[in-house]
């Protein structure tokens, strides 16, 4: 029982980052009916905002510290940031120290910027275009993005830490009242799954209960009409792909933690978000939460010792496999909807 | 000649040119210049050129003729691969059982994937083909190592069985031969200056590629070929013609990964030694990104564009910053640190950014790739009017 709890667990932090960036990539399907094989770029460059926040909040200046002596008997040299200076020091330690949720602040104006250029300058050009080529350019995109981002960053993982106040691990079945010590769970991955689930319910209440989200959702069914009605369809669409971009940036920067992040970290993202959009069905966007949490979960059982010693390499082809079974006999997905792209 | 039409037949004749003369074209500069780093000549570079030429010209017939956006083809050359060495291994230290049996083994599992993923089309047979490769390459990284050699990746070594030429246990391990001749042996001629390398392996591949040039050919001319264009272009019609379609995208999709299999098999000829990184997705990108640069659906196009990334991979990306700044030496010295500044991110280890950018830049501007530029210019030149040439080469 606590083995089962722990995997489904386990599996629900990797599959929140599967359910979000799969949730940019269907919005930006089911608005714009275009395959976005840059979307894994966007949520590296989200995670790369953390990266260089925290980096602009470390910025420090070197000081002579008189009390102090170094091992020459010279008055020790110490490097502090400039937030020290501005904020006092306990406080600007505290701002560096919860620099990834900070750049949550950071990250969503930027990756909107990102995503909004990306759409009126490359994408637009593509909606007239074929399938195939729209997966081709932006596959193009993400070689750019990413290799611009090796050219600053570096090849190596560049490790970030969450809040102190975060650190350590907490007993879960303590807490649902099971024998102390069975399941121990780190708290910043139950916070990421709690973030991944209010961001996952704003964008879904923000498209269900205001207007702009009204507009964008008939859009979503029917284009030319709404166009025809005299609304500005297309400013609303990239707006949503601004959306779709600042989530895939969050998730990024979010996971920053439990993933060091580096310049691929996208493309690995990538190839698995694609089969979870596939299985939750083409479009739809309560599908591909669901399917990504399913394979999340699905993958951290197939990882257990017990299932990995009976069918051994099981974790690794685990989530292709159960989308090939799904996809050839439930050709729409789990919640695909009617007409999109059942080909 | 060989059932080709004249336009063919020179097309042919051309490539077979290249192909020979390869080691002295490749070699415009003399040994020991300062541009002579700039030479492709040499025969590991050339063997590239060649069987990533073959690959690219596979994969065209899929993608060229159908449509269908593989993204898993790379699966194939890496069994190839696998069953090559195994050939070297087992069998002979002679490469032409090898390379068969790559060919062979890729088919057949080119079958067996080909069958699942093509009752699917569009982005969903991408996905299918793309989830395929990533199992094969999880497998052949973990679970069968001990017959893909794991991540160390799998190599001939001195004590196998090699039934017919009968186990050595003193020497060298036996480098891959065609009938005593050594791949790697090759006839160094110096003539005033300039080094011209023919090497033996870089023949045996220039050879079979004319062969699977000229089998592409047929099969682009072919009623066969054609039913394939139909279906890129109506797939629906063609079904509701009557015809059932996908016993011809599977022999499609099975002659394709045959070609890949060949290539693998090459490889293995040219170095024994084949690893699990070669069936990675991103090794399938590369040979996407190969035959949309060079030209999609167009005949040359795929040789072309294999040759370009690969001496992009294997010439770019060797300049560093000393380099550069030698070259801009003349410049006053600011202006030399800031051009070497602007450049160098393209160059060197940032060569793929060079290759997304010029991939960009084809997929927006030439859909047809370099054969595309190629025609444009030509027209240019000649100074006829656009509309005549469109028609006449269509």
């Amino acid at each position: 029982m606590d083995q089962i709890i722990l995997q489904i667990l386990n599996g629900l932090d990797k599959g929140s980052a599967y359910a979000l960036i799969a949730l940019g990539l269907t919005l930006i399907f089911g608005t714009l009916g275009v395959v976005n094989f840059a979307h894994g770029a966007l949520f590296m460059l989200g995670a790369f905002c953390a990266v260089t926040l925290n980096r602009i909040l470390s910025l420090s200046h070197t000081v002579i510290d008189e009390t102090k002596k170094d091992f020459l008997g010279n008055p020790l040299k110490v490097e502090v940031p400039y937030v020290q200076g501005w904020f006092g020091e306990s406080t600007g330690q505290a701002i560096i120290d919860w620099s990834v949720p900070l750049a949550i602040l950071f990250t969503i104006p930027v990756m909107i910027a990102i995503g909004v250029i990306m759409e009126r300058g490359l994408i637009k050009h593509f909606y007239k275009r074929p399938h195939a080529d729209q997966i081709l350019v932006t596959f193009g995109l993400a070689i750019v993005l990413q290799e611009i981002v090796k050219y600053y960053f570096g090849a190596n993982q560049i490790p970030m830490n969450a809040p102190q106040a975060f650190f350590g691990s907490f007993d879960f079945g303590a807490m649902i009242g099971m024998e102390p010590g069975a399941i121990i769970y780190p708290y910043w991955r139950i916070i990421y799954f709690c973030f991944a689930a209010v961001l996952v319910g704003g964008v879904l209440a923000f498209l269900q209960f205001t207007t702009f989200g009204m507009v964008v959702r008939a859009g979503m069914a029917d284009r030319e009409t709404v166009g025809l009605l005299g609304i500005n369809i297309d400013r609303r669409f990239t707006i949503m792909f601004g959306i779709a971009a600042a989530v895939a940036g969050l998730a990024g920067v979010m996971y920053t933690p439990i993933n060091p992040p580096n310049y691929h970290m996208g493309m690995d993202f990538l190839v698995i978000s694609f089969v979870v959009v596939v299985v939750g069905g083409m479009g739809s966007l309560p599908g591909a939460i669901l399917a990504g949490l399913l394979l999340g979960i699905l993958e951290s059982f197939a990882s257990m010792r017990q299932i990995i010693e009976l069918l051994p390499g099981i974790n690794q082809v685990v989530i292709y496999l159960a989308a090939i079974v799904i996809l050839l006999t439930r050709p729409r997905g789990l919640m695909g909807r009617k007409g999109v792209m059942e080909d | 000649m060989l059932g080709l039409n004249k336009k063919d037949t020179s097309l042919l004749v051309a490539v077979a040119l290249l192909v020979a003369l390869a080691p002295i074209i490749l070699n415009p500069f003399p040994e020991g210049s300062a541009l002579a780093q700039f030479n492709a000549g040499y025969p590991d570079l050339m063997q590239r050129f060649v069987i990533f030429g073959i690959f690219a010209v596979g994969f065209n017939i899929l993608f060229g003729l159908t449509g269908y956006l593989s993204f898993g083809h790379a699966a194939f050359l890496g069994a190839g691969s696998y069953a090559g060495v195994w050939m070297l291994k087992l069998l002979t230290i002679n490469v032409i059982p090898a390379i068969l049996i790559s060919t062979v083994v890729a088919g057949l599992f080119s079958i067996l994937i080909g069958y699942i993923s093509l009752r699917r089309s569009g982005i969903y047979f991408s996905i299918l083909t793309l989830a395929f490769a990533q199992m094969s390459f999880a497998l052949a990284a973990s679970v069968l190592t001990p017959i893909t050699g794991g991540e160390t990746g799998l190599q001939t070594a001195l004590d196998d069985p090699r039934i017919l030429d009968g186990a050595n246990t003193t020497g060298n391990i036996p480098a891959p031969s065609l009938f005593g001749m050594e791949m790697s042996d090759s006839l160094q001629v110096n003539v005033a200056g300039w080094l011209w390398t023919f090497n033996v392996g870089y023949y045996l591949a220039g050879v079979i590629l004319l062969i699977a040039f000229y089998v592409a050919i047929r099969i682009f001319r072919s009623p066969f070929g054609l039913m394939l264009r139909a279906i890129k272009s109506n797939q629906q019609r063609l079904t509701y013609t009557g015809l059932n379609t996908r016993p011809y995208m599977l022999a499609c999709f099975v002659i394709s990964g045959m070609y890949a299999g060949l290539a693998g098999g090459l490889m293995v000829a040219m170095d024994p030694l084949a690893g699990a990184e070669r069936m990675q997705w991103t090794a399938s990108g590369e040979v996407v990104l190969m035959t949309i640069l060079g030209g999609i659906g167009t005949l040359i196009g795929p040789v072309l564009g294999a040759g370009l990334i690969k001496y992009f991979e294997n010439i770019f990306s060797k300049i560093n910053s000393n380099l550069l700044h030698e070259w801009f030496a003349f410049l006053p010295d600011g202006l030399e640190d800031f051009v070497v500044a602007i450049i160098y991110p393209f160059i060197g280890k940032g060569w793929h950014l060079t290759l997304g950018l010029m991939f960009m830049a084809v997929i927006i501007f030439l859909p047809g790739g370099l054969v595309e530029l190629g025609q444009k210019i030509a027209r240019k030149m000649s100074g006829k009017s656009d509309d005549k040439q469109t028609k006449s080469t269509e």
